[in-house]
């Protein structure tokens, strides 16, 4: 069972109370109505598969309900970074090495790194109510 | 019976304290601290079992977990059987149970031992479905004799009196093992102030310790495991957990451990007298890191009929002596390739029994113990090996020859030795079980003649797990550990402990031993067994090498090493030495096999803990629940929900008072509906309260509708897809102000589409200003229809309910019987209808107030049954239910729901215009006739146009609700049908499995009042 840190509410929570929902960064194209056939397929049900670095999209189901992404070894299982919706990951397979010194250590051994590069924050900016 | 082999004093017993048990239906007396296994050894009962596959007699082979032989069936009543038990591990109580789990009709007199004595006693793997597959159609049936025969162990057929709990922990460092290392590292963790949890399967903490020769300190090895777990039970921030097992060692240092708190002292915990007390206890520990002390297990040699009852491992010898009091026999010839085994023979002559010789494969022994040996007048052969061993029913001798293990042959004549035991030793194997859960392969090391775990993170490993044998060091290498696990989780001062004085010991080498050659060539050579449990022989593992299977995993599978609950703990280095001989490649080329959990059996109950009976899955109940029990509904699940299926009243007929079939309850139900008013709780539905200024921008995002013109005051239905095009769910909408909605959906759906919701708002819309909040619980929904509905509701409510003012897909907002309601005019049934919302704290004061009014119109309750049945005959569709992710608005025939031209692309849209999603030929949803008016499709049936095809037919499509309508006075059915809008007026069959065919007619979905005159009125 994993042990996640939620970027949101900044916690190690049991996998209990999350739930899985399919690869992370897939965009919904802009335009769909301009977006040929065979493309609009691929968005829909094409999805990586990679033994190592893979990104994930899970939420906080029984939490803060938030959405947000997961940087795992699918070979290991090691969970080696988790970041809020809008932001890019700091880890990635084609990264030479696996940056540390920025995270908070797991329960593992490994490292979950927190907040990592805010390319696009806008995602976590309040929405004013 | 007396305990013949029970020595007089010694062993950490309570001879004051004699116990009674029953083994294989015999009466036999032990002491406290027995293990049933040492209890069975002191009684001289030497077949506990017959084993799995050849049914040949098996006796006491170890005394831990890896015990492969006796496993046995526990239990003095019926619901308190426990199948799969190692006697090894079972302490023994007054009034224990127990027989072995095979043989039939006992373990002396086998029948099935025939079957072991077939084709000149060579059984090769594969054997049974050599055997008996053919004809293939009568496996079922030898499958059932074989079964019988081999017996596995039996679950109890009556319900388990004890309960069962989970516990979470969190811990620095969890210690698994409480011996020497484990004990040292416990102690260094938890002095730097770490939470330190410290398991150990056994029923008292010292492992090793308890039955050592050595001495620390200069005192006994096991007063100082006393005086370390005194220390530590002292600690309030240890953790100690006897009895307890490492079971498994999954992601992310996650550790299960089954604890068993009642099993040492009855079976069951009333019997124990802790009635209500738990049984046993599954702990679920989140550990900073893991100190994995589980230490080695003895690998016994392979040599031929090395499964007869009086061949036990070395070790396990000293373990029955020095803990139990027992000696296992009379004469005793031990087999080694290494000094630490000496231990067995000393230990057997100090208690007073004779070794006859120690066989020594190695041609110049001459540590510390091999003195000790020869100083005491043991005879020692060396460059030689126990090759086989004679007898059937108990060990009667030893043949004893010269081997050169190098070229695997025997180089000398053969001496018989008569003995009545046979102790073996090929060096010991680190424990790496839990290791190798973590998916870390483990790492063979030729200095140890075994595999050590892999590297994984979070995890230390001390002692024996990782080959360090020899006491001393193994202290130290858990002191050391120990501190380092407690630094990595944060106790930067911590300190390996001071470590205690033991005596160094010279220990010449180990030489590498596995298989002893025989005389005869391997397949001509009597059994020599690799794996006990799962009767696995030496041959079999060459002849399936010599069959191609040249993977250690597909030897593994073909020939069942290291199956099941045994997981490879005795035979699985031994197997893997065979292969690798045969397929001339070392060990670590041939590799290991993983090991899985759990590591010993777990009982289910342990595993469900408190999630069992009425705890097994929430049931939720709506706030008119209690009527609907008094009023002697029948409940359907919906998800967790539990909903009133209907409501059979009583009948009388011929002086005889009835209650209705559900067939006459649901009939009664619809004609109330349909000709007065009924009465529906339809509070499961999903409502999700919707607010913000961009909120009716985002319903025209995830509905294929629009939305932009709904008015405050208004309701409309919404078809809500995938971008795929597929419906996922649907429902109404109402606009209760302008940046507020009222959003319904299908009762198990609603947690998923509120999660849709936010996964589309936070993912790609985060820009719209929305909020979305389930308040399913909140509000109780009522729906009260049929003609007479209007006149009720005028009764209850100052909300004007003139068609004129409150038209269909209209809401209102007023008192409802004096109390806050919402009253939406939509309907599910196509009678006219008013669903009230009020809050759920008032809806039982309200449902009483309504049928208070209610009587003289005869208002009639109504289940989900009655429901169903309303809204089919109205062609209105339950989202899957009629379709199953499959289904697009279009097929449908929701044509009228979808908004090609709105501004936004919707979820769903671009879909829409594929090729495949635009093709005539899709499955729609029609309604289906059946020409005889009595028959009720099956809901699933397969539709065919021609019912005389040759099998396999054509299949166009499948009824997917389908009910008898009291109204039409017929069966009626929805189907989704190949290019089924055009086939309206076709007839089209229906094959059932009985090779009835029916007949019914394409017709509209629609079946009663096409025009929907009836719920705008």
């Amino acid at each position: 069972m994993f042990h996640i840190f939620c970027p949101y509410c900044q916690e190690y929570r049991e996998e209990e109370e999350f739930h899985p929902s399919g690869q992370a960064h897939i965009e919904r194209p802009a335009e769909p109505a301009s977006v040929s056939d065979e493309a609009w397929g691929d968005y829909l049900f094409l999805r990586d598969n990679p033994r190592g670095i893979h990104h994930e999209m899970w939420v906080h189901r029984l939490g803060c309900r938030k959405f947000f992404n997961i940087t795992r070894d699918t070979a290991s299982y090691e969970i080696l970074e988790t970041y809020r919706m809008g932001e890019q990951p700091s880890i990635t397979a084609a990264s030479a090495e696996v940056r540390r010194e920025q995270g908070v250590q797991t329960a593992d051994g490994g490292w979950q790194t927190v907040g990592a590069r805010p390319e696009n924050s806008r995602l976590n900016e309040e929405t004013p109510s | 019976m007396t305990q013949s082999n029970r020595l007089n004093q010694g062993g950490r017993i309570d001879r004051s304290r004699r116990l009674s048990f029953t083994f294989n239906g015999q009466q036999y007396m032990g002491f406290a601290g027995d293990t049933l296994a040492s209890a069975l050894l002191a009684n001289g009962v030497d077949i506990v079992n017959r084993s799995f596959k050849y049914s040949r007699p098996r006796g006491i082979t170890a005394a831990g977990p890896e015990e492969p032989n006796a496993i046995v069936q526990l239990g003095a009543s019926e619901a308190a059987q426990v199948p799969n038990v190692r006697a090894t591990q079972q302490a023994l109580y007054d009034g224990l149970v127990a027989r072995g789990t095979n043989g039939w009709p006992n373990v002396q007199r086998d029948v099935m031992s025939w079957v072991g004595k077939l084709g000149g006693g060579f059984m090769p793997p594969g054997f049974y479905y050599k055997t008996f597959m053919a004809p293939a159609s009568m496996w079922m049936t030898y499958e059932k004799f074989i079964r019988k025969g081999a017996g596995l162990g039996r679950a109890p057929t009556e319900a388990d009196p004890d309960i069962y709990d989970h516990f979470n922990q969190h811990c620095d460092v969890l210690v698994i093992g409480a011996g020497p290392a484990g004990l040292a590292a416990a102690l260094s963790a938890a002095r730097a102030g770490a939470r330190v949890i410290l398991c150990d399967e056994q029923e008292e903490m010292g492992g090793s310790l308890l039955d050592s020769r050595e001495a620390i300190d200069g005192a006994p090895a096991s007063a100082w495991a006393e005086q370390v777990v005194s220390e530590l039970a002292g600690l309030a921030n240890v953790t100690l957990l006897p009895r307890t097992t490492a079971n498994g060692y999954h992601d992310h240092n996650f550790v299960t451990l089954h604890e068993r708190r009642t099993e040492h002292l009855a079976d069951t915990a009333a019997g124990a007298g802790r009635e209500g007390e738990v049984r046993a206890r599954l702990h679920r520990v989140r550990a900073g890191r893991v100190v994995l002390a589980s230490g080695s297990h003895e690998r016994p040699l392979v040599y031929a009929n090395n499964d007869v009852p009086g061949n036990l491992v070395a070790g396990a010898i000293s373990v029955y002596i020095r803990r139990y009091g027992v000696v296992p026999g009379q004469r005793l010839v031990l087999s080694t390739n290494n000094d630490h085994a000496y231990r067995a023979a000393l230990d057997w002559q100090e208690a007073g029994r004779e070794v006859v010789a120690v066989v020594d494969s190695r041609a110049k022994p001459d540590g510390d113990l091999v003195k000790q040996a020869r100083d005491a007048g043991i005879r020692v052969i060396t460059g030689s090996a126990v090759m086989e061993a004679t007898g059937s029913q108990r060990v009667s001798g030893a043949k004893v020859v010269a081997i050169d293990t190098e070229r695997f042959v025997v180089t000398g004549k053969v001496e018989t030795l008569e003995c009545d035991t046979i102790a073996s030793s090929g060096g010991y194997s680190p424990v790496v079980h839990l290791a190798s859960h973590t998916g870390k392969r483990p790492q063979w090391r030729d200095d140890l003649l075994g595999f050590v775990p892999g590297e994984f993170k979070g995890m230390h490993v001390a002692g024996g797990a990782h080959g360090v044998y020899a006491l001393g060091e193994a202290l130290a290498d858990g002191a050391g550990v120990g501190a380092e696990a407690a630094r990595a989780a944060g106790f930067k001062e911590a300190a390996a402990i001071a470590v205690p004085d033991v005596a160094v010991r010279h220990e010449s080498p180990i030489s590498a031993l596995y298989q002893v050659p025989h005389e005869k060539p391997p397949l001509r050579a009597p059994k020599q067994f690799v794996d006990l449990q799962n009767d696995v022989t030496a041959a079999a593992v060459e002849l399936a090498t010599r069959e191609g299977f040249e993977s250690i995993e597909h030897v593994k599978r073909y020939t069942a090493l290291g199956f099941g609950t045994d997981q490879g703990k005795l035979g699985n280095i031994n197997g893997m030495a065979i292969a690798a001989r045969c397929l001339n490649r070392s060990i670590p080329e041939v590799g290991t096999t993983v090991f899985r959990p759990n590591y010993t059996p777990v009982s289910f109950g342990a595993i469900v803990g408190r999630h069992c009976r009425e705890l097994f899955d929430p049931e939720r109940y709506t706030a008119l629940h209690q009527w609907h029990v008094e009023n002697g509904a029948e409940f359907e699940d919906v998800g967790q929900w539990k909903r009133p299926w209907y409501f059979p009243q009583k009948r009388r007929a011929g002086g005889q008072e009835r209650l209705e079939t559900m067939h006459e309850a649901v009939a009664r139900e619809c004609l109330a509906v349909r000709r007065g008013v009924g009465i529906l709780d339809a509070s499961t539905l999903g409502k999700i309260d919707i607010q913000g200024p961009d909120a009716r921008e985002f319903l025209g995002r995830v509905y294929t509708n629009k939305w932009a013109k709904l008015a405050p005051g208004r309701v409309r239905y919404g078809l809500m897809c995938k971008d795929d095009g597929m419906l996922m769910d649907d429902g109404t909408t109402s606009c209760l102000a302008e940046n507020h909605f009222l959003m319904t959906t299908t009762t198990g759906g609603a947690a998923g589409v509120l999660e849709w919701l936010e996964l589309w708002h936070q993912t790609e819309w985060p820009e719209l200003q929305v909020y979305f909040n389930s308040v399913t619980d909140h509000w109780a929904t009522m729906t009260v229809t049929g003609p007479d509905a209007r006149k009720l509701m005028s009764e209850v409510t100052d909300i004007d309910l003139d068609r004129e003012q409150f038209k269909f897909m209209d809401w209102k907002e007023g008192k409802v019987a004096g109390v806050p309601a919402r009253v939406f005019r939509i309907s599910f049934t196509g009678e006219l209808a008013f669903e009230i919302n009020v809050q759920a704290n008032y809806a039982m004061h309200v449902w009483k107030a309504l049928f208070a009014h209610g009587e003289k119109y005869d208002l009639t309750p109504y289940g989900t049954e009655t429901m169903h049945v309303l809204r089919a005959e109205k062609g209105l569709i339950i989202a899957g239910q009629d379709t199953d992710g499959s289904v697009t608005p279009e097929d449908l025939g929701m044509h009228w729901a979808v908004g090609y031209d709105k501004p936004f692309s919707w979820i769903g849209q671009r879909a829409l215009t594929r090729p495949d999603t635009a093709r005539e030929d899709r499955k729609q949803l029609v309604g289906l006739k059946p020409k005889d008016p009595k028959v009720v499709l099956e809901e699933g049936a397969q539709i065919v146009l021609d019912p005389e095809q040759k099998i396999p037919m054509t299949m166009m499509g499948h009824v997917t609700s389908s009910y008898y309508s009291p109204v039409l006075e017929s069966g009626f059915a929805l189907a989704v049908l190949k290019g089924g809008r055009n086939r309206m007026g076709e007839t089209v069959y229906l094959p059932m499995s009985d090779g009835s065919v029916h007949q019914a007619e394409v017709v509209s979905t629609v079946f009663i009042d096409p025009k929907g005159e009836r719920q705008n009125v």
